[in-house]
Protein backbone atom coordinates (compact mmCIF):
# COMPACT_ATOMS: atom_id res chain seq x y z
CA UNK A 1 0.00 0.00 0.00
CA UNK A 2 1.35 3.47 -0.82
CA UNK A 3 1.10 5.79 2.18
CA UNK A 4 -1.89 8.10 2.18
CA UNK A 5 -0.72 11.67 1.38
CA UNK A 6 -1.17 14.22 4.15
CA UNK A 7 -3.93 16.80 3.90
CA UNK A 8 -3.45 20.26 5.55
CA UNK A 9 -4.43 20.65 9.20
CA UNK A 10 -6.81 23.41 10.38
CA UNK A 11 -7.69 24.71 13.84
CA UNK A 12 -11.39 25.27 14.48
CA UNK A 13 -12.91 28.07 16.60
CA UNK A 14 -16.59 28.43 17.46
CA UNK A 15 -18.63 31.34 18.79
CA UNK A 16 -21.26 29.52 20.80
CA UNK A 17 -23.51 32.52 21.49
CA UNK A 18 -23.67 36.14 20.42
CA UNK A 19 -21.72 38.15 22.99
CA UNK A 20 -19.07 35.46 23.52
CA UNK A 21 -15.72 35.23 21.78
CA UNK A 22 -14.69 32.41 19.47
CA UNK A 23 -13.15 29.51 21.35
CA UNK A 24 -10.79 26.82 20.12
CA UNK A 25 -12.62 23.47 19.88
CA UNK A 26 -10.26 21.20 17.97
CA UNK A 27 -8.65 20.56 14.63
CA UNK A 28 -9.31 18.72 11.39
CA UNK A 29 -7.85 17.98 7.98
CA UNK A 30 -9.13 19.51 4.74
CA UNK A 31 -7.72 20.27 1.31
CA UNK A 32 -8.82 23.94 1.33
CA UNK A 33 -10.63 26.57 3.38
CA UNK A 34 -14.10 25.89 1.97
CA UNK A 35 -13.86 22.17 2.71
CA UNK A 36 -12.39 22.95 6.14
CA UNK A 37 -15.42 25.11 7.00
CA UNK A 38 -17.81 22.43 5.79
CA UNK A 39 -16.01 19.70 7.74
CA UNK A 40 -15.91 21.91 10.85
CA UNK A 41 -19.67 22.33 10.63
CA UNK A 42 -20.18 18.55 10.35
CA UNK A 43 -17.67 17.57 13.00
CA UNK A 44 -18.16 20.27 15.64
CA UNK A 45 -21.68 21.69 15.33
CA UNK A 46 -24.08 18.76 15.11
CA UNK A 47 -26.08 19.91 18.13
CA UNK A 48 -26.30 23.67 17.87
CA UNK A 49 -22.87 24.28 19.40
CA UNK A 50 -22.36 27.55 17.60
CA UNK A 51 -23.40 30.53 15.52
CA UNK A 52 -20.10 31.29 13.87
CA UNK A 53 -17.05 29.28 12.80
CA UNK A 54 -13.44 30.20 12.13
CA UNK A 55 -10.95 27.84 10.54
CA UNK A 56 -7.28 28.77 10.58
CA UNK A 57 -4.41 26.83 8.97
CA UNK A 58 -2.55 25.27 11.90
CA UNK A 59 0.71 26.30 10.27
CA UNK A 60 -0.31 29.97 10.65
CA UNK A 61 -0.34 29.79 14.45
CA UNK A 62 2.70 31.17 16.23
CA UNK A 63 2.98 29.71 19.72
CA UNK A 64 5.08 30.57 22.75
CA UNK A 65 7.68 28.01 23.70
CA UNK A 66 6.64 25.90 26.72
CA UNK A 67 10.34 25.62 27.65
CA UNK A 68 10.34 29.40 28.17
CA UNK A 69 7.20 29.44 30.25
CA UNK A 70 9.14 30.69 33.27
CA UNK A 71 10.72 33.66 31.54
CA UNK A 72 7.57 34.49 29.63
CA UNK A 73 5.02 34.43 32.46
CA UNK A 74 7.03 34.88 35.64
CA UNK A 75 6.18 38.60 36.12
CA UNK A 76 2.69 37.70 37.36
CA UNK A 77 4.24 36.13 40.43
CA UNK A 78 6.81 38.82 41.28
CA UNK A 79 4.74 41.95 40.66
CA UNK A 80 1.95 41.93 43.23
CA UNK A 81 1.67 45.75 42.93
CA UNK A 82 -0.22 45.16 39.69
CA UNK A 83 -3.16 43.89 41.70
CA UNK A 84 -5.67 46.09 43.57
CA UNK A 85 -5.32 44.06 46.77
CA UNK A 86 -1.68 45.29 47.06
CA UNK A 87 -2.93 48.73 48.16
CA UNK A 88 -4.44 49.55 51.49
CA UNK A 89 -7.58 51.60 51.74
CA UNK A 90 -8.92 52.29 55.26
CA UNK A 91 -12.31 50.76 56.08
CA UNK A 92 -13.78 54.23 56.70
CA UNK A 93 -13.27 55.09 53.05
CA UNK A 94 -15.64 52.30 52.04
CA UNK A 95 -15.76 50.44 48.80
CA UNK A 96 -13.25 51.56 46.17
CA UNK B 1 -12.38 -1.44 26.34
CA UNK B 2 -12.13 0.58 23.16
CA UNK B 3 -8.46 0.57 24.04
CA UNK B 4 -8.34 -2.87 25.60
CA UNK B 5 -5.60 -4.23 23.33
CA UNK B 6 -3.29 -1.78 24.95
CA UNK B 7 -2.55 -4.48 27.45
CA UNK B 8 0.81 -5.33 25.96
CA UNK B 9 3.93 -4.33 27.76
CA UNK B 10 5.46 -0.97 26.76
CA UNK B 11 9.06 -1.04 25.61
CA UNK B 12 11.59 -0.20 28.34
CA UNK B 13 11.81 3.55 28.81
CA UNK B 14 14.71 5.14 27.02
CA UNK B 15 17.38 6.75 29.14
CA UNK B 16 16.03 10.19 29.90
CA UNK B 17 16.94 13.00 32.18
CA UNK B 18 15.99 11.71 35.63
CA UNK B 19 15.27 15.23 36.91
CA UNK B 20 12.88 15.91 34.08
CA UNK B 21 11.14 12.59 34.61
CA UNK B 22 10.76 13.37 38.29
CA UNK B 23 9.35 16.84 37.61
CA UNK B 24 6.95 15.29 35.10
CA UNK B 25 5.67 12.75 37.64
CA UNK B 26 5.31 15.53 40.22
CA UNK B 27 3.07 17.44 37.81
CA UNK B 28 0.95 14.31 37.28
CA UNK B 29 0.73 13.71 41.03
CA UNK B 30 -0.43 17.29 41.51
CA UNK B 31 -3.28 16.64 39.00
CA UNK B 32 -1.71 19.09 36.57
CA UNK B 33 -2.63 18.48 32.92
CA UNK B 34 0.07 17.74 30.34
CA UNK B 35 -0.25 19.66 27.08
CA UNK B 36 1.01 18.86 23.60
CA UNK B 37 4.31 20.73 23.64
CA UNK B 38 5.25 19.99 27.23
CA UNK B 39 8.17 17.70 27.96
CA UNK B 40 7.02 14.12 28.49
CA UNK B 41 8.75 10.74 28.79
CA UNK B 42 8.96 8.93 25.47
CA UNK B 43 7.07 5.96 26.93
CA UNK B 44 4.20 8.25 28.03
CA UNK B 45 3.95 9.59 24.48
CA UNK B 46 4.07 6.10 22.96
CA UNK B 47 1.48 4.72 25.38
CA UNK B 48 -0.87 7.58 24.58
CA UNK B 49 -0.43 7.35 20.81
CA UNK B 50 -1.23 3.65 20.98
CA UNK B 51 -4.20 4.05 23.30
CA UNK B 52 -5.71 7.07 21.53
CA UNK B 53 -5.25 5.59 18.06
CA UNK B 54 -6.78 2.26 19.11
CA UNK B 55 -9.65 4.22 20.54
CA UNK B 56 -10.02 6.19 17.29
CA UNK B 57 -9.91 3.02 15.18
CA UNK B 58 -12.61 1.50 17.40
CA UNK B 59 -14.92 4.45 16.76
CA UNK B 60 -14.36 4.20 13.01
CA UNK B 61 -14.69 0.41 12.76
CA UNK B 62 -17.60 0.63 15.21
CA UNK B 63 -19.64 2.35 12.51
CA UNK B 64 -19.67 -0.81 10.41
CA UNK B 65 -21.92 -3.25 12.32
CA UNK B 66 -24.56 -0.55 12.82
CA UNK B 67 -24.12 1.09 9.45
CA UNK B 68 -25.33 -2.15 7.89
CA UNK B 69 -28.75 -1.51 9.39
CA UNK B 70 -29.35 2.11 8.37
CA UNK B 71 -31.18 1.16 5.17
CA UNK B 72 -33.15 -1.54 6.98
CA UNK B 73 -34.29 0.43 10.04
CA UNK B 74 -37.97 -0.33 10.72
CA UNK B 75 -39.16 3.31 10.69
CA UNK B 76 -38.05 6.76 9.63
CA UNK B 77 -37.62 7.75 13.30
CA UNK B 78 -35.30 4.80 13.95
CA UNK B 79 -33.43 5.44 10.73
CA UNK B 80 -32.81 9.11 11.54
CA UNK B 81 -31.60 8.18 15.04
CA UNK B 82 -29.29 5.41 13.83
CA UNK B 83 -27.86 7.62 11.10
CA UNK B 84 -27.15 10.35 13.67
CA UNK B 85 -25.53 7.84 16.01
CA UNK B 86 -23.27 6.39 13.33
CA UNK B 87 -22.32 9.92 12.27
CA UNK B 88 -21.42 10.69 15.90
CA UNK B 89 -19.10 7.66 15.99
CA UNK B 90 -17.33 9.00 12.91
CA UNK B 91 -16.93 12.33 14.69
CA UNK B 92 -15.54 10.55 17.77
CA UNK B 93 -12.94 8.91 15.58
CA UNK B 94 -11.95 12.30 14.17
CA UNK B 95 -11.67 13.99 17.60
CA UNK B 96 -9.42 11.14 18.69
CA UNK B 97 -7.17 11.10 15.62
CA UNK B 98 -6.73 14.84 16.16
CA UNK B 99 -5.73 14.19 19.79
CA UNK B 100 -3.19 11.57 18.65
CA UNK B 101 -1.79 14.05 16.15
CA UNK B 102 -0.85 16.44 18.94
CA UNK B 103 1.68 13.73 19.87
CA UNK B 104 3.29 13.79 16.41
CA UNK B 105 1.45 10.81 14.95
CA UNK B 106 -0.17 11.70 11.64
CA UNK B 107 -3.75 10.64 11.01
CA UNK B 108 -2.81 9.26 7.61
CA UNK B 109 -0.10 7.07 9.10
CA UNK B 110 -2.47 5.80 11.81
CA UNK B 111 -5.15 5.05 9.22
CA UNK B 112 -2.62 3.20 7.08
CA UNK B 113 -1.66 1.09 10.11
CA UNK B 114 -5.31 0.16 10.60
CA UNK B 115 -5.84 -0.78 6.96
CA UNK B 116 -2.67 -2.85 6.85
CA UNK B 117 -3.78 -4.80 9.92
CA UNK B 118 -0.94 -3.38 12.04
CA UNK B 119 -3.24 -1.67 14.56
CA UNK B 120 -5.88 -2.97 16.94
CA UNK B 121 -9.37 -1.86 17.75
CA UNK B 122 -11.96 -3.08 20.26
CA UNK B 123 -12.77 -6.79 19.97
CA UNK B 124 -16.49 -6.04 20.19
CA UNK B 125 -16.74 -4.75 16.63
CA UNK B 126 -15.70 -8.10 15.20
CA UNK B 127 -19.10 -9.54 16.05
CA UNK B 128 -21.91 -9.31 13.48
CA UNK B 129 -25.19 -7.41 13.90
CA UNK B 130 -27.53 -10.04 12.51
CA UNK B 131 -31.00 -8.73 13.45
CA UNK B 132 -32.61 -5.36 14.19
CA UNK B 133 -32.58 -6.27 17.89
CA UNK B 134 -28.78 -6.20 17.72
CA UNK B 135 -28.98 -2.46 17.07
CA UNK B 136 -30.88 -2.16 20.36
CA UNK B 137 -28.39 -4.37 22.19
CA UNK B 138 -25.38 -2.50 20.77
CA UNK B 139 -26.66 0.91 21.84
CA UNK B 140 -27.74 -0.29 25.26
CA UNK B 141 -24.75 -2.51 26.09
CA UNK B 142 -21.81 -1.62 23.85
CA UNK B 143 -22.30 2.12 24.19
CA UNK B 144 -23.19 1.58 27.85
CA UNK B 145 -19.87 -0.19 28.43
CA UNK B 146 -18.05 2.47 26.43
CA UNK B 147 -19.51 5.21 28.65
CA UNK B 148 -18.28 3.41 31.80
CA UNK B 149 -14.78 3.43 30.37
CA UNK B 150 -14.84 6.90 28.86
CA UNK B 151 -16.11 8.94 31.80
CA UNK B 152 -12.89 8.49 33.83
CA UNK B 153 -10.87 9.29 30.68
CA UNK B 154 -12.32 12.81 30.80
CA UNK B 155 -9.89 13.32 33.72
CA UNK B 156 -6.92 11.73 31.95
CA UNK B 157 -3.61 13.53 32.56
CA UNK B 158 -3.13 14.34 28.88
CA UNK B 159 -5.16 17.47 28.10
CA UNK B 160 -6.01 16.93 24.42
CA UNK B 161 -7.23 13.35 25.09
CA UNK B 162 -9.28 14.45 28.11
CA UNK B 163 -10.89 17.26 26.09
CA UNK B 164 -11.77 14.89 23.24
CA UNK B 165 -13.34 12.51 25.75
CA UNK B 166 -15.49 15.29 27.22
CA UNK B 167 -16.98 15.93 23.78
CA UNK B 168 -17.44 12.21 23.20
CA UNK B 169 -19.15 11.61 26.54
CA UNK B 170 -21.61 14.44 25.93
CA UNK B 171 -22.73 12.61 22.79
CA UNK B 172 -22.72 9.03 24.07
CA UNK B 173 -25.70 9.15 26.36
CA UNK B 174 -28.12 9.51 23.44
CA UNK B 175 -26.57 6.36 21.92
CA UNK B 176 -27.29 4.25 24.94
CA UNK B 177 -30.80 5.61 25.43
CA UNK B 178 -31.83 5.03 21.81
CA UNK B 179 -30.59 1.44 22.11
CA UNK B 180 -32.47 0.83 25.33
CA UNK B 181 -35.61 2.27 23.76
CA UNK B 182 -35.33 -0.18 20.85
CA UNK B 183 -35.02 -3.04 23.35
CA UNK B 184 -37.99 -1.73 25.34
CA UNK B 185 -40.16 -1.53 22.22
CA UNK B 186 -39.24 -5.11 21.24
CA UNK B 187 -39.86 -6.37 24.78
CA UNK B 188 -43.32 -4.80 24.81
CA UNK B 189 -44.08 -6.23 21.37
CA UNK B 190 -45.08 -9.68 20.15
CA UNK B 191 -43.65 -12.91 21.55
CA UNK B 192 -41.41 -13.18 18.48
CA UNK B 193 -40.13 -9.61 18.97
CA UNK B 194 -39.32 -10.23 22.61
CA UNK B 195 -37.52 -13.44 21.62
CA UNK B 196 -35.45 -11.39 19.18
CA UNK B 197 -34.43 -9.05 21.99
CA UNK B 198 -33.47 -11.99 24.22
CA UNK B 199 -31.47 -13.57 21.40
CA UNK B 200 -29.52 -10.34 20.83
CA UNK B 201 -28.78 -10.04 24.55
CA UNK B 202 -27.60 -13.66 24.63
CA UNK B 203 -25.11 -13.01 21.86
CA UNK B 204 -23.82 -9.58 23.01
CA UNK B 205 -23.59 -10.00 26.77
CA UNK B 206 -20.30 -11.90 27.06
CA UNK B 207 -18.45 -9.99 24.32
CA UNK B 208 -19.52 -6.79 26.13
CA UNK B 209 -17.94 -7.99 29.38
CA UNK B 210 -14.74 -8.68 27.41
CA UNK B 211 -14.69 -5.05 26.24
CA UNK B 212 -13.17 -4.06 29.60
CA UNK B 213 -10.07 -6.11 28.82
CA UNK B 214 -8.26 -8.90 30.64
CA UNK B 215 -8.75 -9.43 34.40
CA UNK B 216 -6.60 -7.20 36.60
CA UNK B 217 -3.94 -9.80 37.37
CA UNK B 218 -3.31 -10.39 33.66
CA UNK B 219 -3.38 -6.80 32.51
CA UNK B 220 0.27 -5.96 32.17
CA UNK B 221 0.84 -2.28 31.97
CA UNK B 222 -2.11 -0.99 33.94
CA UNK B 223 0.32 -0.04 36.70
CA UNK B 224 2.28 2.46 34.68
CA UNK B 225 -0.87 3.89 33.10
CA UNK B 226 -2.33 4.30 36.57
CA UNK B 227 0.78 6.09 37.81
CA UNK B 228 0.54 8.43 34.82
CA UNK B 229 -3.18 8.95 35.50
CA UNK B 230 -4.14 7.80 32.04
CA UNK B 231 -6.09 4.97 33.62
CA UNK B 232 -8.11 5.75 36.74
CA UNK B 233 -9.94 2.45 37.37
CA UNK B 234 -8.89 -1.15 36.84
CA UNK B 235 -10.48 -3.33 34.15
CA UNK B 236 -12.29 -5.43 36.74
CA UNK B 237 -13.56 -2.40 38.65
CA UNK B 238 -15.08 -0.94 35.47
CA UNK B 239 -16.53 -4.31 34.47
CA UNK B 240 -18.14 -4.60 37.90
CA UNK B 241 -19.68 -1.14 37.59
CA UNK B 242 -21.13 -2.13 34.23
CA UNK B 243 -22.61 -5.40 35.52
CA UNK B 244 -24.11 -3.69 38.55
CA UNK B 245 -25.69 -1.00 36.37
CA UNK B 246 -27.00 -3.42 33.74
CA UNK B 247 -28.59 -6.18 35.83
CA UNK B 248 -31.57 -4.07 36.97
CA UNK B 249 -32.03 -2.69 33.44
CA UNK B 250 -32.31 -6.23 32.03
CA UNK B 251 -34.73 -7.07 34.79
CA UNK B 252 -36.86 -4.05 33.86
CA UNK B 253 -36.97 -5.29 30.26
CA UNK B 254 -38.00 -8.75 31.45
CA UNK B 255 -34.92 -10.28 29.83
CA UNK B 256 -32.56 -12.87 31.29
CA UNK B 257 -28.81 -12.32 31.27
CA UNK B 258 -27.21 -15.44 29.80
CA UNK B 259 -25.19 -16.27 32.90
CA UNK B 260 -26.54 -18.95 35.28
CA UNK B 261 -23.82 -18.05 37.80
CA UNK B 262 -24.93 -14.42 38.08
CA UNK B 263 -25.76 -13.74 41.74
CA UNK B 264 -26.12 -10.81 44.10
CA UNK B 265 -23.55 -10.74 46.86
CA UNK B 266 -25.26 -9.09 49.81
CA UNK B 267 -21.95 -8.71 51.66
CA UNK B 268 -20.34 -6.55 48.96
CA UNK B 269 -23.50 -5.15 47.40
CA UNK B 270 -22.28 -6.24 43.95
CA UNK B 271 -23.42 -8.75 41.34
CA UNK B 272 -20.90 -11.53 40.76
CA UNK B 273 -20.76 -13.04 37.31
CA UNK B 274 -19.58 -16.33 35.86
CA UNK B 275 -16.29 -17.14 34.19
CA UNK B 276 -15.50 -15.13 31.03
CA UNK B 277 -14.18 -17.14 28.08
CA UNK B 278 -10.79 -15.45 27.70
CA UNK B 279 -9.80 -17.85 24.94
CA UNK B 280 -12.53 -16.42 22.77
CA UNK B 281 -11.27 -12.93 23.60
CA UNK B 282 -7.71 -13.81 22.59
CA UNK B 283 -8.91 -15.40 19.38
CA UNK B 284 -10.88 -12.30 18.41
CA UNK B 285 -7.92 -10.02 19.18
CA UNK B 286 -5.64 -12.31 17.17
CA UNK B 287 -7.83 -11.71 14.11
CA UNK B 288 -9.99 -14.82 14.30
CA UNK B 289 -13.33 -13.31 15.35
CA UNK B 290 -16.41 -13.73 13.16
CA UNK B 291 -15.92 -10.46 11.24
CA UNK B 292 -12.27 -9.34 11.57
CA UNK B 293 -11.42 -9.72 7.89
CA UNK B 294 -14.70 -8.20 6.79
CA UNK B 295 -14.19 -5.08 8.89
CA UNK B 296 -10.75 -4.31 7.53
CA UNK B 297 -11.86 -5.02 3.99
CA UNK B 298 -14.82 -2.66 4.37
CA UNK B 299 -12.53 0.07 5.74
CA UNK B 300 -10.07 -0.42 2.90
CA UNK B 301 -12.80 -0.37 0.28
CA UNK B 302 -14.21 2.88 1.72
CA UNK B 303 -10.73 4.40 1.65
CA UNK B 304 -9.97 3.26 -1.89
CA UNK B 305 -13.37 4.33 -3.20
CA UNK B 306 -12.81 7.75 -1.67
CA UNK B 307 -9.44 8.16 -3.35
CA UNK B 308 -10.81 10.11 -6.32
CA UNK B 309 -12.56 12.55 -3.95
CA UNK B 310 -9.32 13.26 -2.07
CA UNK B 311 -7.43 13.59 -5.35
CA UNK B 312 -10.03 15.99 -6.77
CA UNK B 313 -10.03 18.12 -3.60
CA UNK B 314 -6.23 18.31 -3.61
CA UNK B 315 -6.13 19.21 -7.34
CA UNK B 316 -8.77 21.91 -6.85
CA UNK B 317 -6.94 23.37 -3.86
CA UNK B 318 -3.69 23.45 -5.84
CA UNK B 319 -5.39 25.19 -8.76
CA UNK B 320 -6.96 27.79 -6.49
CA UNK B 321 -3.69 28.67 -4.79
CA UNK B 322 -1.97 28.90 -8.18
CA UNK B 323 -4.64 31.29 -9.39
CA UNK B 324 -4.25 33.40 -6.26
CA UNK B 325 -0.51 33.54 -6.76
CA UNK B 326 -0.89 34.65 -10.39
FE1 LIG C 1 -18.33 6.68 20.26
FE1 LIG D 1 -21.49 5.62 20.83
Amino acid sequence: MTPTPTVPLWEVFIRSRAGLSHKHVGSLHAADAVLALQAARDVFTRRGEGLSLWVVPSSAIVASDPQEKGMMFEPTASKPYRHPTFYEVPDEVGHM
Amino acid sequence: MYTQALNDRPAAAAVEDADQAERFQARIDAEDRIEANDWMPEAYRRTLVRQISQHAHSEIIGQLPEGNWITRAPSLRRKAALLAKVQDECGHGLYLYAAAETLDASREELMDQLMEGRARYSSIFNYPATTWADIGAIGWLVDGAAIMNQIPLCRCSYGPYARAMIRVCKEESFHQRQGFEIMMTLCNGTVAQKAMAQDALNRWWWPCLMMFGPPDGASQHSDQSTRWKIKRFSNDALRQKFVDATVPQAEYLGLTLPDPALAFDAATGHWTHGEIDWDEFKQVLAGNGPCNRDRIEARRAAHENGEWVRAAAAAFAAKQSQRQAA
